[in-house]
C-alpha cells in the first residue's frame, strides 16, 4: 500500500500498536534542556527506574543561559543557576551526554543537534521543545514533548504516539530577491492559521523547498508548529545527504548504506493525504506580524487590516484585542513604524547563513542609535563561524551587541528581555503577548528585515535598501 | 442523571482565541526544579497588572468566580511552548477540566497526562455556555465523564473521549509502568532497529565523544 513520508517513519519506529489512535515509537535520539527535564528526572528517581538508553539521550543547557558576552558565563539568577546544575547532575548521574554552560559547543538545543550531526534522515527525535519540529528538515520525525512524557522517553526510550492525520504543503515557483524561507513560511501560517495544521504531520514539497538550502529548511519545518502541526518533514535529498555527511563524521563507513535507506525517505507517488495546500513562492513578499499570533503577519506593503472585515467573530476579537496590546490601528501602515528593539537570534533564525544575511544589510552602516540591537548566534559553533568570516567584526562595527549562544529573548527566560511597551523586530517564532516581555510588543521577521529595521530605526522593505553585494 | 465521575462547580469564560502557554504560565515562572507554587503563575498578566496588583476587573478575580474549576475557553487553547508548567499550574489553581473548540496538541497530551479533563465541543456550544457562565447565578457547569455529558443552565451537550484517554482520565493510569511491561519488545526492536541502521545506536553518546 502507499504510504506518506509520515506514514513510512511510523512503521520503522513502531515498537507495537497500543490501540487503534495510538503506537509505542521508538525515539533514536532525545533531547533535553535545563527546564522542561528535571521534574521528569525527579520523577524517574521517585519511581527507582534507571535512564533505558542514555546514550540515546543529549543535553544542553540553553534556555536560561544568559549570552552576556564574556567568555566565561556565569549564571547570576540562583533559580536558573539550579536549573544548569541540576541538569549536570542528572546527567552524570545517568551517563548522558551533556553541552554545559562553558562548553564551546553549547547552543539552542534545535540549532546544535544538526550542526553536530545528531539528526540523520529517518530518525525519531523527540524533546521537550514545541519547536523540535525543526528537524523535519532532515526527513527526520521530531515531536515536542511535554515533561511527562520526557520522563516516559528517558524510562522506556519510547513515546506513546497518537497517530497524525497527513497534510501535504507544495510550494512551487521560485522565492524572489529579499525574500527568505522565513517570509514564506510566515506567509504559509498567515494563509491556514495558527490551527490550520493541527491534527497533521505536514510535508513540504515542490520546487521552492527544493531549491531552499537545508538551514532554510530548517526555518520552515521549525515554524511549522506555528500552524499548530504536530510535525513537519521535507524528504532528504543530496542537499540533505551533504549536510548530514560532513557533519556525522562517524557514518561514514556506513554511508552507501545509509544512502540506499534514505531512497526510500519520500512520499509514494500516489500516497494519500489527507488534506493538501498549494502556494507559489513568486508572490511572497517580506512578511512582518502585526498582532499577537504568528498567522497575524501582512506583506510589507500591506496595511493593518481591519478587524470589521475578518471572516469569523473569534478572528475579529482576536484582531482587536491584538491591536490593543501592539499599538497599532487598522489602516495603518508597518513601513515607518519606529522600533526599540532589534532581536536576531533563536532556533528559527540564529544559524550562519541568517547571520550573513544580516551582514549583507549591516555592513557599511550604523544601527539607528535609538535602537538597541543584539545578535545572538544559534550556538558557540555558529559564533566562532560568524568570527572567522569577519561577520562579527562588521556587526560590532554596525553597533550591534555581539553576544554569546542561547534561546535568549525569543522566550526571555533569561535576562534579555524587552520592558513594558518596547517594540521589538525579531527574527523568533512567537509574536505572543508577553512572551519576549511583559507588554513588549514583538513583530516577527525575517533577518533581512530585521537588520534593516536595526539600520533605519524602524520597520523597513529590506528591499529598499542596497545590499552590500550589490553596493 | 450524574454519573459517578463527574466534574461540576463554577466555571469562567475566557473567550480569547489561541490563548497560549506563555500566556497561561509565564516565564518567570518556569525557573524551577520541581512543580511547587506554580498556582501563583497561572494567567498572570491577565490577573495581575504591572505592579503585581490584581486586575479586579478580570473574571478570575471576580468574587463569584473565586472557586472556579472549570474555564470555557476559544480555539486552540494552550497553543505554543510545551512547557507542562502550564497544566500543573491549571490543576493547582483548581482547574479540573477546560471546555473549548480545540487544544494545542502538546497542551492535549499534557493534558492527558496529568488527568486535566478537556471537552472539544463546537464554537456555538461553547458560546452557548460562556452565554450561561458569564452570568454569575448561572456560573455552574456539571461534566458527566460517565455519560460524556456537559451541562450548564440552558444547554446540554455530549463529548467524545478516546477509550484510552477516558481510561487515563477515569483510572489514573501509570504509562510508564504500562510501557515498561512491553520492555523486552522495546529490546527486539532495537535489536532489529539497530542491525539495520547501526548509525542510529548510542547517537548521543558518539556525538558527544568525538567533540570531546
Amino acid at each position: 500500500m502507499s504510504r506518506t513520508l509520515y506514514q513510512k517513519l511510523v512503521d520503522s519506529h513502531c515498537v507495537l500498536r497500543l490501540d487503534e489512535e495510538h503506537v509505542l515509537l521508538y525515539a533514536d535520539l532525545h533531547i533535553m534542556n535545563e527546564y522542561t527535564s528535571p521534574q521528569a528526572f525527579a520523577g524517574l528517581r521517585e519511581r527507582g527506574a534507571p535512564v533505558r538508553r542514555p546514550w540515546q539521550n543529549v543535553a544542553v543547557v540553553d534556555h536560561i543561559i544568559p549570552t552576556h558576552p564574556l567568555k566565561q558565563r556565569v549564571i547570576l539568577d540562583e533559580a536558573s543557576a539550579l536549573q544548569a546544575s541540576n541538569l549536570a547532575r542528572n546527567c552524570e548521574l545517568h551517563g548522558i551526554a551533556l553541552f554545559d554552560t562553558n562548553d564551546p559547543l553549547q547552543g539552542i538545543e534545535h540549532v546544535i543537534a544538526p550542526e553536530l550531526g545528531m539528526i540523520r534522515p529517518g530518525m525519531v527525535v523527540l524533546c521537550g521543545d514545541s519547536h523540535t519540529t525543526t528537524h523535519g528538515a532532515f526527513g527526520a520525525l521530531g515531536f515536542g514533548i511535554g515533561t511527562s512524557e520526557v520522563e516516559h522517553v528517558l524510562a522506556t526510550q519510547t513515546l506513546v504516539h497518537r497517530v497524525a492525520k497527513n497534510m501535504r504543503i507544495r510550494v512551487d515557483g521560485r522565492l524572489s530577491v529579499g525574500c527568505t524561507a522565513k517570509d514564506q513560511v510566515l506567509h504559509i501560517i498567515a494563509s491556514i492559521g495558527a490551527q490550520g495544521a493541527r491534527g497533521y504531520v505536514v510535508e513540504f514539497t515542490g520546487e521552492a523547498v527544493a531549491a531552499l538550502s537545508v538551514e532554510a529548511r530548517m526555518t520552515i519545518c521549525n515554524m511549522a508548529v506555528e500552524a499548530g502541526a504536530r510535525s513537519a518533514l521535507i524528504a532528504p535529498d543530496d542537499k540533505t545527504l551533504d549536510y548530514v555527511s560532513t557533519r556525522a563524521v562517524d557514518l561514514k563507513r556506513h554511508l552507501p548504506r545509509a544512502v540506499e535507506l534514505w531512497r526510500d525517505l519520500c512520499s509514494d507517488p500516489d500516497a494519500r493525504f489527507d488534506a493538501e495546500h498549494h502556494f507559489d513562492a513568486s508572490e511572497v513578499s517580506p512578511r512582518v506580524t502585526w498582532g499577537t499570533s504568528p498567522d497575524q503577519s501582512i506583506r510589507i506593503d500591506e496595511r493593518v487590516p481591519d478587524p470589521a472585515a475578518a471572516v469569523t467573530p473569534q478572528q475579529r476579537d482576536a484582531a482587536i484585542r491584538a491591536l490593543r496590546y501592539i499599538g497599532l490601528e487598522p489602516g495603518a501602515s508597518l513601513q515607518g513604524l519606529a522600533i526599540d528593539r532589534v532581536f536576531i537570534g533563536s532556533c528559527t533564525n540564529a544559524r550562519i547563513e541568517d547571520l550573513r544575511e544580516v551582514a549583507k544589510v549591516a555592513r557599511g552602516r550604523k544601527v539607528d542609535p535609538r535602537v538597541r540591537a543584539m545578535v545572538v548566534p544559534g550556538s558557540g559553533a555558529v559564533r566562532d563561524q560568524a568570527e572567522a568570516e569577519g561577520i562579527a567584526a562588521e556587526l560590532i562595527a554596525a553597533g550591534f551587541e555581539w553576544r554569546q549562544p542561547g534561546c535568549s529573548m525569543c522566550l526571555a527566560m533569561n535576562d534579555d528581555v524587552l520592558r513594558p511597551g518596547e517594540r521589538c523586530a525579531s527574527t523568533t517564532n512567537r509574536n505572543f503577548e508577553g512572551r519576549q516581555g511583559r507588554a513588549g510588543r514583538t513583530h516577527l521577521m525575517s533577518p533581512a528585515m530585521a537588520a534593516a529595521a536595526a539600520v533605519a530605526g524602524c520597520i523597513t522593505d529590506v528591499r529598499r535598501l542596497e545590499r552590500a553585494d550589490e553596493r | 442523571m450524574s454519573g459517578k465521575h463527574t466534574i461540576a462547580g463554577v466555571a469562567a469564560a475566557l473567550p480569547i482565541a489561541n490563548l497560549d502557554t506563555d500566556q497561561i504560565m509565564p516565564k518567570q515562572f518556569l525557573r524551577g526544579i520541581d512543580k511547587a507554587g506554580l498556582d501563583r503563575g497561572v494567567l498572570y498578566d491577565l490577573r495581575f497588572d504591572g505592579e503585581g496588583r490584581p486586575r479586579y476587573d478580570f473574571i478570575l478575580n471576580r468574587a463569584e468566580y473565586a472557586d472556579c474549576r472549570i474555564l470555557v475557553a476559544g480555539e486552540n487553547f494552550g497553543c505554543g511552548s510545551s512547557r507542562e508548567h502550564a497544566v500543573w499550574g491549571l490543576l493547582q489553581f483548581g482547574i479540573r477540566a477546560v471546555i473549548a473548540p480545540s487544544f494545542g496538541e502538546i497542551f492535549h497530551s499534557n493534558a492527558m497526562n496529568n488527568a486535566l479533563l478537556l471537552v472539544a465541543v463546537s464554537q456555538a456550544d461553547v458560546d452557548r455556555f460562556t452565554r450561561d457562565v458569564e452570568q454569575p447565578a448561572s456560573n455552574r457547569i456539571e461534566i458527566d465523564v460517565d455519560h460524556l455529558q456537559v451541562r450548564s443552565r440552558t444547554h446540554d451537550v455530549k463529548f467524545t473521549m478516546s477509550a484510552r484517554h477516558r481510561a487515563m482520565f477515569l483510572e489514573g493510569q501509570d504509562l510508564i509502568g504500562a510501557s515498561l511491561v512491553h520492555a523486552a519488545a522495546i529490546a527486539e526492536f532495537e535489536r532489529k532497529h539497530w542491525d539495520r541502521q547501526p548509525w542510529l545506536q548510542s547517537i548521543g553518546a558518539v556525538v558527544r565523544a568525538r567533540k570531546s
